[in-house]
């Protein structure tokens, strides 16, 4: 079999990487780190850091914190979105270092480039941070040991650790590591190559259900999010902008606005790395919603103003249509499907927002819900005119991200906003409509497909002729059998951004429902179809691991049950961000059309586990949510703008639809660095859907939402 | 501008503030109550949702001077000295959350649901959940943690 490895994200730990311990003011220390964490080694060699900034190849990072008294304080210096990293990077932490996780207090770290890069997208962070931070642990550990060592003279190998105690049982010591904090300081650090981490067997937190280390503040309602930000003096901007993508403010009736309740400053703004608009700056943020919403504006529509999906699709079309390019033999059963899927919304939950405050010394603090905080910083820095060296950013969570906080539009705009008001916090706010209005969409995509199958149930080979809109990235080409010309691209001014799985989320629903279609048209069953194809090992992923995961979730699942007819099972599978992942779901259809999604079963590789609560969350929100996408949402371009504004329009699932779940993981190797599980689960699940529908059915699901089409059936 | 007397999680407060704003942001920016949010501003996220009298209600949807002498109730007042309630800790032990910004008011939603109903149903589950949304999808945790806080 052909199989390749795709290239490991996690930096291999080198000759370069060495440890750095700092003594604390009033005792204990800190473990700093010269390891560039969560940086490529050809990035790090190269002086770059990673896309969340602050990454510098030589700076010492300080992210674990003992007192005299033994307490434990870990930061967490990526962004917690949701995918739980603040609970999960600390627990690799604690585990090497030999405490009870009970007894560690976690820290949101603000954005300093003494930590290496900060940043949560591509589902990256676990795979690039996980042996760092298990040695980072381990090099504390290793130093205590040896501090502990030296003063009660005893040999290190006779010395063993255990929830924060240091012990050596021939002559009955015990200390605990606050004793020894100081002493440990002074000593030199450990080459990171040396140390020893430990055995899977002597595990007590990897791999155990842990609950997110927020939780507590959340269900009590405590300050945590970027909305939620209150600084003394602080003010509230609302900033109105065209409803077409790309139009400008020429005029707006600004003094009649600046009289009305509570508004201090209303003006026109265009800001570097936002969308130009009419601001409003109010003593709270109803009065600035309040007078925002009795503008009148005079706009420049802009260049895009007659843009709608229609055109698109029409457009999407001709560019899709058989050149004649893909001929199969005579005899051959030749299949052929168009797909398409629209644009989608983030719909975080929490509206983009950001506070700013341009201070009297010309420097800047800015507090923000960003997936890329060192963009953040560069981007309020540069609208505001202000050098981001003198920027402050704190990075608050997150209420939800799923990629739009990648993009810091908000950031610029909150950093332009704030400069009009200087020496005052402001904190600017996206209403819904706004958010939904001015995102940076998942772009819509067509796929026009032509396969075939031979007399002998094989498959002869297909094609996936991709028309994306500007933005949008190519087809598919990972499956065996296909081949993916770039059909063309429809001209767009909407913008487009990362939304869950780029790419992923939409090419794998497509292709695995044409699979599905070309094994139904060999008369075989789609597991089978699937596992002969992938048998043909003409992939850029390790074939091996895929069939596990098809294996083990069609085992569990029970697939293949004789199911009557209004009922089926439907079967996907995704390479996604270099993980593995099944599903199977199971639907009814009831006549009239009204489907009922009752259970998804998924199997997963993605190697270790780090947090099995917070993985197995992830697996089943993103099948949720992939289903809710797939079922329920769209955004329809009209008249140069996104016509939904909010979730009346943009139906959200609920919990009535959420379907039972079941997750599986195979295990993996805790010496190597896992891959990332925000995003993998969520392309498989839309097609697993869908064809489980035509199973039910016989109808075959090409266009989304599913919510568009009609399943009744007689 | 008016002066509204409010009752919040049994304190008495005073706020200065227009006859129409919403209680949402009377709680937000007047009391420095942030645990209610901002979702959608429409009625539809349920983010918002507070107890008036202890029945539900979408705090973005309800004029200050609406609330008249209701009791409210926030997800800043379900604890007691510091106690979670049941449904507060079996949010946490089942791990719900993951972004959790939509979780106070799935909180407020189900505690009310309890309040009505000790013993729900599914189907009781997804009539009174139904209006809270989640994008993060933590739907089947919800379910499970209202039954187990149920079962209490």
């Amino acid at each position: 079999m052909n199989a390749t490895q795709v290239p490991p994200a996690s930096p291999e730990l080198n000759r370069r990487s060495f440890l750095k311990v700092t003594a604390l003011a009033g005792g204990g220390f800190m473990l700093g780190s010269y390891m560039n964490l969560g940086v490529s080694v050809a990035d790090a060699a190269a002086g770059r850091g990673g896309p969340g900034g602050g990454g510098g190849a030589v700076n010492p990072t300080a992210l674990i914190k003992i007192s005299p008294s033994g307490a434990v304080t870990i930061i967490s210096k990526n962004p917690e979105i949701g995918q739980g990293i603040m609970t999960s990077l600390p627990m690799l932490i604690a585990e090497d270092l030999d405490v009870a996780w009970t007894s560690v207090k976690v820290e949101q770290g603000d954005l300093n480039a003494a930590y290496g890069a900060q940043n949560a997208g591509g589902s990256t962070a676990i795979p690039q941070n996980f042996m760092a931070m298990r040695q980072l642990g381990a090099a504390m550990r290793s130093m205590l040991i040896s501090a502990a060592a030296q003063q009660w003279s005893v040999p290190e190998s006779e010395i063993t650790t255990g929830n924060g105690l240091l012990m050596h049982q021939a002559t009955a010591k015990k200390a605990s590591y606050g004793e020894f904090a100081t002493a440990a300081a002074a000593l030199p650090v450990p080459v990171a190559g040396n140390l020893k981490l430990k055995d899977e067997k002597d595990f007590k937190i990897l791999g155990t259900r842990v609950s997110g280390v927020d939780n507590p503040k959340i269900v009590t309602g405590q300050s945590l999010f970027g909305i939620d930000v209150k600084v003394p003096g602080m003010l509230y901007a609302n900033l109105s902008k065209c409803p077409t993508f790309g139009g400008t403010p020429v005029s707006a009736n600004l003094d009649e606005i600046k009289k009305l309740p509570g508004v201090r400053d209303a003006f026109m703004v265009n800001p570097q790395g936002g969308a130009p608009g009419v601001a409003v700056v109010a003593d709270s943020t109803w009065h600035a919603i309040s007078a925002s919403n009795k503008l009148k504006v005079e706009w420049n529509y802009g260049p895009n103003a007659e843009q709608n999906s229609a055109s698109f699709a029409e457009q999407a079309a001709k560019l899709g249509a058989d050149d004649g390019s893909v001929t199969f033999p005579a005899d051959a059963k030749v299949v052929e499907g168009v797909y398409s899927y629209p644009y989608l919304s983030h719909a975080t939950l929490e509206p983009q927002n950001t506070t700013a405050w341009v201070k009297e010394d010309g420097s800047m603090e800015v507090w923000s819900p960003t997936q890329s905080p060192g963009r953040a910083q560069t981007a309020a820095a540069g609208a505001a005119g202000i050098s981001a060296a003198k920027v402050k950013l704190h990075i608050t969570r997150s209420g939800g991200a799923f990629g739009r906080r990648g993009d810091v539009d908000y950031a610029a705009e909150a950093g332009a906003i704030a400069a009009k008001v200087p020496g005052v916090p402001v904190k600017l706010l996206w209403t819904r409509e706004q958010d939904m209005q001015g995102d940076k969409y998942r772009p819509g995509g067509w796929h026009f497909f032509k396969g075939a199958v031979d007399a002998n149930g094989k498959l002869l080979g297909w094609n996936d002729r991709f028309v994306g809109v500007s933005g949008a990235g190519g087809g598919p080409g990972e499956f065996p059998g296909v081949t993916a010309p770039r059909g063309g691209s429809v001209p767009s001014g909407v913008p487009t951004g990362a939304w869950r799985a780029p790419g992923d989320n939409g090419n794998y629903w497509a292709s695995q429902s044409f699979v599905d279609e070309l094994a139904h048209a060999a008369g075989r069953d789609p597991l089978a179809f699937r596992l002969e194809l992938l048998a043909s090992g003409k992939t850029n992923y390790t074939v091996e691991r895929m069939i596990g995961v098809l294996k083990l979730a069609s085992e569990k699942a029970g697939w293949g049950k004789k199911l009557p007819r209004g009922q089926g099972q439907g079967i996907s599978f995704a390479f996604s961000h270099r993980g593995y992942v099944c599903i199977i779901a199971d639907v009814q259809v009831s006549q009239a059309g009204v489907l009922k999604v009752n259970k998804l079963t998924a199997a997963v590789d993605v190697g270790a586990i780090v947090n099995l609560s917070g993985a197995e969350a992830q697996v089943e929100g993103a099948m949720i949510d992939g289903l809710g996408a797939a079922r329920f949402l769209n955004i329809t371009i009209e008249k140069g703008g996104a016509k939904e504004a909010n979730f009346d329009e943009y139906p959200l699932i609920t919990i009535a639809d959420a379907p039972a779940t079941e997750v599986h993981f195979v295990h993996g190797d805790y010496n190597a660095a896992p891959t990332g599980l925000g995003e993998p689960s969520l392309p498989p699940c839309a097609g697993a859907v869908c064809n489980a529908i035509f199973a039910a059915t016989g109808k075959r699901i090409r266009s989304l939402p599913i919510s568009s089409q009609d399943l009744a059936w007689a | 501008m008016a002066t509204f007397k409010l009752t919040v999680n049994g304190s008495a407060k005073s706020v200065d503030v227009e006859a129409d704003t919403p209680l949402l942001w009377v709680l937000r920016d007047s009391l420095e109550m942030v645990g209610t949010k901002y979702g959608c501003g429409i009625g539809m996220c349920g983010a918002c949702t507070v107890h008036l009298d202890g029945k539900p209600k979408r705090a973005c949807q309800t004029p200050i001077s609406d609330v008249g002498t209701a009791k409210v109730t926030t997800i800043e007042g379900l604890a007691q000295n510091g106690k979670l309630t049941a449904l507060q800790q079996a949010w946490c032990d089942h791990d719900v959350p993951q972004c959790g910004y939509c979780q106070a008011g799935q909180i407020m939603s189900a505690t009310a649901l309890l309040a009505d109903k000790p013993k729900p149903t599914d189907a009781d589950i997804d009539a009174a959940m139904s209006g809270n949304l989640c994008r993060c999808a933590t739907y089947t945790r919800i379910r499970a943690a209202i039954h187990t806080a149920a079962a209490k």
